[in-house]
């Protein structure tokens, strides 16, 4: 039992410790872009406390220093009151001044640092190796944007200003108390100790239930989006009332931790603000019984002046504790933020670059600024100096092992030689290793053991900018730019001319029905491209990999969604495409392999045969049963 | 708003509790200020302790009740929001489950998600805040108006004045910056559709090294997403301000007007302090109250989105007089004409007139758009044809109860779904009442007791959402199982043995008309070999019937069919399929 609560006590420390030290680095980051701006809030939140105090004052002293002598006055004098009421105005216009200004900058200030943790959460997600995206949901990573940013901006915006705003307030406050009546300020401290223990037992209670809430919502969301995918079958099953009913027993437990979770958050200002009321009722009994009773020099005009110091001292109080859910939540928040950005990039130590080259008479190569279609690798040597080494697109495999987990490879020595502009095909059932080879010539993946080899440099030498230019990629899920269709075609190389773009897109008969859409290459494509069949996509894509004009091109079931009668119009593109470049195609197609110069049958992670068409049905292994049909079960 | 109140049942009591205790505990906090200056008056000014004491005993019975009652609002507003969320969570997802497709392809899953989460949770948390908020402000304001009327009439028209102003003021902001905020939304929306667009597209990015070209076109849009929220919340930075310019030019007319009072006699130190308290609270409520105004606009697009799921009618339904027999398993399509998107023009499927005999076993055969599987949507009624009708034992099938249509033809999609939960509740989607001889029974019609018995739990297996955890042709082979178990008068295959191996497959056909003798039988598939022993067979063509007849006919005398029996004669020309060493495996 006390272990129990010893635990839970430790978990409430690690979690607060937590709490701060994220909130400690927003302010860091904040700070980081707008010291200036934010020393200025800081100073005009301090000009702006000190003139609702000094209104305070003023007021307390109202009637001691300017009523009561004008009542007790046979001929009342009006004039030093409206003086002082003059002097009051301008305190107060300065107040409202430095309101507007730390409001204002306030303003820039947040807003700001969310647009600097946005681009650069942007900026630090497009450098994270593939790995990361296959590991984590998709939904996940957006919620950072979405959810975790905008809390921040509650946090940033209003919380933070409130809690210094209501620091000055209170120690400014406490100082004046101190200065008029001690034992009456130890009253008042006690109470709001009173307060401030009430706010961390309930806000505790109520951040355990906004986490269950949270789960809980996760725990809908999963079942909703389940049950939507698969909503045909729950029709034709006619399950939709059992579904309700499963929907109803996870929904009720949400209702009951949102019921919770907002029940001690909302009880908190009540009692916050009794507190203070008791507060004020026992400062003015024992001021009263001080001043009564004449003990050391205490007068009615303090303890009236004290009890209304009293209520400027609960207030901040009870107004940080309805910050505190915003607070833990900013938390949690910047939490996930910084945890996205503390993610390792891609590591990248090649050193050798891709450039545009010609040739010189003596058949040695040379760097150029044009586009010349010719490419050389510029290798660094070790006196400084560069070798260049022509781009052509050979890629030798030697004794290639990978897993995605160190301890689970997927790969078992592949080795494979594929001289340049030749064609290699890859066949094999789903989960064979494919697509896991072609993650491999990009260094989407980093191999465990073996080389992978580009025209004879290790490709761990190439820098990863340069070796993916080298690559054309089309992948069996198409995924478009929001964007007008020539800006599609263009992602594959920026300063393409429109004349070329449009070239590309005849190759990949892609041409046709691009003229057949509204505006032709200028429609806008939005929702990736939601509006285009699936076949249209790919020819897009193989279009947009066209433009690139690589030596080396990888498509992975580029052609799968394409039917068969298109497919043959796309086929005459690709083989176009395809002329003098090496190439690596997965397909599942006959009619796309069987031009190959070697097609590689793989098998859970194997390479069992390769060889030509003619020799691999000739070998009448298992591409020649594959290929023929006779395909007999043999282990069941 | 209406719509979204009638979702409130039973949490109706709370939602009306809440604000009355809500009153009850202004009504507390309003009385305070009065006790405070009767402390000051009549106790503290006159030195009288007993009087300090009385007046301090009544404030803390006050204080108490204010929070019992304050609590007790706190409480049902939870209860009452909270339940409301519930609420329309339920309705929302029972309204989805009436949906045809055409509804739900209208919204999109990811759509109608969000709408349950984010929307339902904005609208919670904005009903919260008018239950506690929307009615203790007005309520403040009423009673501390009436108090400072009480107290001194005179000075309660300077209040008049900065009250109007204020509220004028106040309307002019919000309605500036809701305009400007209605553009930033839509902005943020964009932004986030671009980091969705590159999350889903990174292997396209990172293959062409346009990461600097994606983070420059994202800082574009972030920087204008920050100009858009920097004016909107630039003008509101405007609301505290005014309202300490209102509460400030108060307190001095209140100062200068007072102290006159004061000497004049007609009004006491203790009454001009409570004054001043009293300003403080008025202004406060105007200032929550325009919070709140701002937060129900911002939920405002919440409501909307959650509005157009609830008053979404489900465009097929069962008619009134339904029939809830199917007779046999007779199936005619009479001229049919089919879109998906009615009126686009873009017909899916174009007069197909085909008539099909019960117990008769027909093969579909086509290029991929050809329209098959909307063919077999047709016949359990997912969708509604344009022109024409289907019916089904001889009755039009919208002259049919949905779900007795629907227990009759078992449809195997070619997308199919299995979900988290072990195989045997999997299959019993298909009869709830089987027993697991039963079950046993269908999945060796389907062959896939042979796999399932390789498994260490056997049928208790746990399958993972989307069925995750076992290979395509195991997935296929427990469908078909799933739409035995229905015992149907129409069983539908919709390319429901692609992931299969040849063999397996010639095995499951032959067991499939062992045992569902008297069932028809629709099978759609790629390969020739899948149909070419059914008693006829259709060969669809971009939408329409090219040929339907036996085998030998169509070798005969149709092209398309020749022609893709010629391609297929090789080989099946599909290398995707699982090897024999990994269909156990896993």
């Amino acid at each position: 039992m006390t272990a129990n609560l010893t635990a839970a006590s430790q978990t409430e420390k690690t979690q607060s410790r937590r709490i701060s030290s994220a909130l400690l680095r927003l302010g860091g980051y904040m700070l980081k872009y707008y010291k200036f701006h934010f020393s200025l809030v800081v100073f005009c939140i301090l000009l702006g406390a000190a003139a609702t105090l000094y209104g305070m004052v003023f007021i307390q002293s109202l009637v001691d220093d300017y009523i009561l002598p004008l009542i007790q006055a046979a001929a009342p004098d009006f004039s030093p009151l409206a003086s002082v009421l003059i002097r009051v105005a301008a305190v107060y216009a300065a107040g409202i001044a430095a309101s507007y200004a730390y409001n204002r900058i306030m303003v820039n200030v947040s807003q700001g640092t969310m647009k600097h943790l946005r681009v650069d959460l942007f900026s630090k997600m497009e450098s994270l190796p593939i790995r990361y995206f296959d590991t984590h949901a998709h939904g996940d990573i957006m919620s950072v944007y979405t959810n975790d940013v905008d809390t921040l901006r509650q946090f940033l915006s209003q919380s933070l200003p409130q809690v210094i705003n209501s620091a000055v307030t209170l120690a400014a406050t406490l100082i004046s108390m101190l200065f008029l009546n001690i034992p009456l300020t130890v009253i008042t401290l006690v109470m709001a100790a009173a307060m401030v223990l009430t706010t961390a037992k309930l806000s505790g209670l109520s951040r355990v239930y906004f986490s269950r809430q949270q789960q809980d919502l996760g725990a809908v969301d999963g079942f909703i989006e389940e049950m939507l995918e698969g909503q045909k079958v729950v029709k034709v099953f006619c399950h939709e009332e059992q579904a309700r009913n499963d929907f109803r027993a996870l929904n009720s437990q949400l209702r009951e931790s949102a019921d919770k979770a907002n029940r001690y958050a909302n009880i908190m200002m009540p009692i916050n603000a009794n507190i203070g009321n008791l507060s004020y009722v026992l400062c003015a009994a024992a001021g009263a019984l001080l001043a009564l009773s004449g003990t050391a020099g205490v007068t009615v005009g303090t303890i009236i002046a004290f009890v209304g110091l009293n209520k400027n001292f609960s207030q901040p109080i009870t107004q940080i504790s309805q910050q505190m859910n915003a607070i833990v939540m900013a938390a949690a928040g910047a939490g996930r933020v910084f945890a996205l950005m503390d993610e390792n990039p891609e590591a990248d130590e090649g050193r050798v670059e891709c450039v545009h080259a010609q040739e010189l008479p003596d058949g040695s190569l040379e760097e150029t600024e044009s586009r010349t279609g010719l490419w050389a690798w510029k290798v660094p040597q070790k006196d400084r100096g560069f070798s260049f080494v022509r781009l052509e697109g050979g890629v030798i495999f030697d004794g290639v092992n990978f897993g995605y987990d160190e301890d689970k490879i997927v790969l078992h020595d592949i080795s494979l030689f594929a001289r340049p502009g030749q064609k290699i095909a890859f066949v094999g059932s789903t989960g064979a290793g494919k697509t896991t080879i072609t993650n491999l010539i990009n260094r989407f993946y980093d191999i465990q053991e073996g080389t992978i080899r580009c025209d004879g440099i290790n490709i761990d030498r190439i820098k990863k900018s340069a070796l993916r230019r080298t690559l054309g990629v089309v992948l069996q899920d198409t995924h478009l730019f929001t964007g007008t269709v020539l800006d599609n075609i263009r992602y594959g190389r920026p300063d393409a001319a429109d004349e070329d773009c449009i070239a590309a897109a005849r190759l990949a008969n892609a041409d046709g029905f691009i003229r057949r859409l509204p505006e032709g290459y200028q429609t806008v494509l939005s929702g990736d491209g939601g509006s285009l069949s699936q076949g249209q996509r790919q020819l897009l894509a193989i279009a947009r990999a066209a433009v690139a004009d690589p030596p080396v091109l990888i498509l992975d079931e580029a052609t799968s969604s394409i039917d068969t009668r298109t497919e043959i119009l796309v086929q005459a593109g690709m083989d176009a495409l395809m002329k003098g470049r090496t190439t690596f195609v997965i397909a599942h197609r006959l009619s796309t392999v069987r031009n190959a110069d070697c097609i590689m049958v793989m098998e859970q992670g194997r390479i069992i045969e390769r060889g030509t068409h003619d020799e691999l049905l000739e070998k009448k292994g298992r591409y020649y049963r594959l290929y023929t049909g006779n395909f007999e079960e043999e282990a069941s | 708003m209406k719509m979204i109140l009638g979702s409130l049942r039973q949490y109706k009591k709370d939602s009306l509790l809440a604000p009355a205790f809500t009153a009850l505990e202004v009504i507390m906090e309003v009385l305070l200020p009065f006790i405070t200056a009767a402390i000051i008056d009549e106790g503290l000014g006159k030195g009288d302790l007993q009087k300090v004491c009385l007046y301090g005993v009544l404030m803390t019975a006050m204080a108490a009740l204010s929070l019992l009652f304050g609590s007790l609002a706190g409480k049902y507003a939870a209860s009452a929001s909270s339940g409301l969320a519930c609420n329309l969570r339920e309705d929302i997802y029972g309204n989805i489950q009436t949906f045809s497709f055409s509804n739900i392809d209208k919204f999109s899953t990811a759509g109608l998600v969000t709408r349950m989460t984010t929307d339902v949770t904005n609208v919670q948390n904005a009903f919260q805040m008018v239950l506690r908020i929307a009615v203790r402000s007005p309520l403040m304001l009423v009673c501390s108006m009436a108090m400072c009327f009480l107290i001194s009439p005179g000075l309660s028209a300077v209040f008049a004045v900065a009250i109007l102003f204020l509220a004028c003021v106040l309307a002019l902001i919000i309605r500036m910056t809701l305009k400007v905020f209605d553009q930033a939304f839509r902005k943020y929306d964009d932004l986030n559709a671009e980091v969705q667009e590159n999350v889903a597209a990174m292997r396209v990015v990172k293959s062409f090294v346009r990461e600097d070209l994606e983070n420059s076109k994202f800082s574009k849009s972030a920087d204008g997403l920050y100009r858009l929220f920097v004016k909107a919340e630039g003008l509101l930075a405007f609301n505290s301000p005014s309202m300490m310019l209102v509460v400030y030019s108060c307190m001095i007319a209140i100062a200068w007007l007072g102290a006159r009072s004061i000497v004049s006699g007609s009004m006491t130190t203790g009454e001009l302090t409570s004054l001043f308290s009293y300003v403080l609270s008025v202004m406060m409520s105007l200032m929550m109250l325009s919070m709140v105004f701002v937060m129900i606009t911002m939920s405002a697009a919440s409501i909307r989105r959650i509005r157009e799921v609830l008053a979404e009618t489900p465009d097929l339904c069962s008619p009134v007089n339904a029939i809830h027999e199917v007779a046999d398993g007779r199936i005619d399509f009479n001229h049919v004409t089919f879109c998906y998107r009615h009126g686009s023009g873009r017909e899916t499927l174009s007069d197909v007139d085909l008539h099909i005999r019960s117990g008769e076993t027909i093969g579909v055969i086509g290029g991929t758009g050809s329209g098959k599987s909307s063919l077999a949507s047709l016949v359990s009624r997912l969708y509604d044809v344009d022109s024409g009708s289907v019916c089904v034992g001889g009755q039009d099938v919208r002259r049919y109860d949905t779900d007795a249509l629907r227990s009759q033809v078992a449809v195997v999609l070619q997308k199919n779904t299995l979900f988290s939960g072990t195989i045997l509740e999997n299959l019993r989607w298909g009869s709830e009442q089987a027993t697991e001889e039963e079950c046993r029974q269908a999945c060796q019609a389907a062959c896939a007791d042979e796999f399932i018995q390789c498994f260490p739990q056997k049928y208790s297996t746990r399958i993972e959402r989307g069925g995750s955890n076992i290979s395509g042709g195991q997935k296929q082979r427990l469908c078909i199982a799933r739409a035995l178990l229905k015992q149907p008068k129409i069983l539908i295959l919709d390319d429901s043995t692609s992931a299969v191996d040849t063999a397996t497959d010639a095995k499951i056909r032959r067991s499939l008309s062992e045992h569902t003798t008297r069932t028809t039988k629709i099978i759609i598939a790629q390969r020739i070999s899948s149909v070419q022993g059914a008693d006829r067979i259709l060969v669809l063509d971009d939408g329409r019937v090219n040929g339907f007849d036996t085998h030998e006919n169509l070798l005969r005398t149709n092209a398309v069919y020749r022609e893709i029996y010629e391609s297929q004669k090789k080989g099946t020309g599909d290398f995707n399929r699982p090897s024999p060493s990994m269909k156990e495996g896993a």
